[in-house]
């Protein structure tokens, strides 16, 4: 029983320039009601740029976007009231306690009294922030303060959601907290765009874009672009990683090796060839180690492939 | 008192704000040229420790010992001889590369006469030779946090302190840092990260997880990974997610259950047995259920167990 899709989000060919730096090169992608769509990239990336065009307070060069339905680009305002929009520092009042900061975003919004206490107390609870509610926004943790900022941003119940990097600061177990509400409202069919620098979190996006120098690299669900990722992962744990590191650094067929902490993270061309190939290496180096393993892709492998490929293609 | 093998040691080492126990009889030694990580939730008592290791906070009991000097007697000392960096904070934009290295030089009473063969060593250390007179604000992200990195080593220290260092670079500069610091440790320089990024957590030889004032998990990543987590962990794929999630909170075996892109984490017991008992569970339901496998756990599936279940633990105490 699914629904016909809906474009939540559609931005067509958007640019931004800067003196000095093309920021946002021409960018076009859609976002489906319900869809949780990550903009991943390093800083300078245009992930920014890209969501302050789409919330409509930043006019592109040229490009077009939709926003639940409403032209941002020729009528900004409109599209206001169907939009969420947190921003990297979202203006929390730090001497408002955190029920004082969401009757003030309420009340900009023009959201009533009783629906107002309903939909706080349901997402306060969702962030588990319910004993905070008298506390001082000042006085909050990071992580706190980015879920009081989303609560803040969700009191209106737009059916769009921009996020630019909501969890940076934030640790791993809000960090799910977070993620959880994402889900929820994703459920309801929210469209959620969120950037991050934390490839990490490409993986819990149901497509993500991956972008570099304003460009789009790929973009798909990460299982996709996993699965299209035509070379193996191998992971080898040592308590000599640099040992390890030198005899395999001129082998064939491998294109790219990672010290970690405690071993070495590998991106080879064919893993069934090479982890017998690799194994032997280090056994007649006698390099201790306790096993070559063929692991899932990370994002980040895919991500670093692509930008070496791209150097590479622009030498 | 000297310490031939270890450049930090921190024995019962308390802190206290009033009533409340920031960090609470810590012990914890840290080796000479090793990578450590230092990893907790937000107010976990990560950022008191630092800054009683840095000489800057006094603790409240206990001892603390940094590159041989004692953290409360001889804070002084202890400063000469540590680098702090931090990618938020350490640098001047409006300076040029040549002048934040010159200011961060007189910070740390570099003598006048090794001052230029200093600054020479730090620029090709982080691979900024030829750049000198450009404005740091004009430097890529990846480049700020070398220049960074190159002014908290200037005056030698034989440990660094380095706090979310890679937050925010891309994947190829975060590379090319951490080889950096990889070499460094190999010349016999301590490093003492802290962070709660698990993708930085991966380049320490090991890792200590603080927790409300105390360590609840210490080892290498691998360890980590393979011993700390009680039970053992299942990838389900099923949607709707949202329902999916509800169900299995009830169902038996399973420990907890967290989302994880677009499929659910589930932890329990024995992986073997309890894939098709979840399956079955779910097919009564009236879910279908996609992929149902065990997974090797990620660091972060250790950090968040081991922190909700010493949370867990105090609350029943």
């Amino acid at each position: 029983m699914t629904e016909p899709l809906q474009i939540a989000i559609a931005a067509d060919g958007l640019k931004k320039s800067f003196p000095g730096v093309c920021a946002v090169a021409g960018l076009s992608f859609n976002v489906q009601a319900g869809e949780i769509f990550g903009l991943v990239g390093p800083d300078g990336a245009g992930k920014t740029t890209t969501l302050r065009m789409l919330a409509g307070i930043m006019s592109p060069d040229s490009g077009s976007a939709t926003v639940a339905g409403c032209d941002v680009v020729r009528d900004p305002e409109r599209a206001k009231h169907w939009l969420g929009y947190m921003p990297q520092r979202f203006g929390l009042y730090d001497d408002l306690t955190v029920d004082e900061n969401i009757r003030f975003y309420a009340d900009l919004f023009g959201v009533h009294k009783g629906e107002r206490i309903a939909r706080s107390t349901q997402l306060l609870t969702a962030a588990g922030m319910s004993e905070f509610r008298a506390r001082r926004a000042g006085n909050l943790s990071g992580g706190m303060k980015q879920k009081l900022g989303l609560v803040c941003a969700l009191i209106h119940k737009p059916k769009v959601i921009l996020l630019d990097e909501p969890t940076t600061g934030v640790d791993p177990v809000s960090r799910r907290d977070f993620w959880r509400i994402l889900y929820e409202l994703a459920g309801e069919g929210v469209a959620i765009l969120t950037s991050t620098a934390y490839l990490d979190e490409a993986e819990r996006c149901h497509r993500v874009a991956l972008m570099h120098q304003g460009r789009l690299l790929f973009c798909d669900t990460p299982s996709n672009l996993k699965s299209r990722f035509g070379k193996g992962v191998l992971s080898v744990t040592s308590t000599v990683p640099r040992r390890l590191r030198a005899e395999l650094e001129h082998l064939e067929g491998i294109s790219s090796l990672v010290l970690t902490g405690d071993g070495a993270h590998l991106v080879v061309d064919d893993a069934a060839r090479r982890i017998p190939e690799i194994d032997a290496r280090l056994k007649q180096a006698r390099v201790a180690f306790d096993s070559v393993q063929q692991v899932e892709p990370a994002i980040e492998d895919l991500f670093v492939d692509a930008v070496a490929g791209e150097e590479v293609l622009n030498a | 008192m000297p310490d031939a093998t270890n450049s930090v040691v921190i024995e019962n080492l308390v802190k206290r704000f009033g009533s409340f126990v920031a960090v609470d009889r810590l012990n914890l030694a840290v080796r000479k040229g090793e990578v450590f990580g230092f990893l907790g939730p937000n107010g976990a008592g990560k950022s008191t420790t630092i800054r009683m290791l840095c000489g800057l906070l006094k603790p409240t009991s206990g001892r603390a010992a940094v590159a041989g000097f004692d953290v409360a007697r001889d804070p002084e000392s202890v400063r000469q001889n540590i680098g702090y960096m931090s990618q938020k904070f350490s640098l001047y934009n409006d300076l040029k590369v040549i002048e934040n290295l010159r200011l961060f030089a007189g910070l740390y009473s570099v003598p006048a006469k090794q001052l230029e063969e200093r600054i020479a060593w730090a620029l090709e250390m982080a691979n900024l030779k030829g750049q000198e007179n450009l404005m740091t604000r004009t430097l890529p992200g990846g480049w700020k946090q070398r220049l960074a990195l190159g002014c908290a080593v200037l005056h030698r220290p034989p440990i660094i302190f380095l706090d979310e260092p890679t937050s925010g670079v891309d994947p190829i500069s975060r590379r090319r840092f951490w080889e950096l610091i990889q070499q460094m440790a190999t010349q016999g320089v301590t490093v003492f990260v802290t962070t709660h990024y698990m993708e930085e957590a991966e380049y320490c030889n090991r890792l200590a997880l603080i927790f409300r004032g105390k360590i609840v998990a210490l080892g290498t990543p691998s360890e980590l990974k393979h011993n700390s987590m009680r039970g053992e962990l299942l990838l389900v794929e099923c949607e709707p997610l949202g329902r999916t999630l509800e169900a299995l909170q009830s169902a038996p075996g399973v420990i907890d259950a967290a989302v994880f892109g677009n499929a659910l984490h589930l932890s329990v017991e024995d992986a073997a047995n309890s894939a098709p008992i979840v399956n079955s569970f779910l097919r009564e339901r009236g879910l279908t259920p996609g992929k149902i496998e065990k997974i090797r756990p990620t660091l972060e599936d250790v950090f968040v167990s081991l922190t909700s279940e010493s949370a867990a633990e105090a609350r029943t105490q």
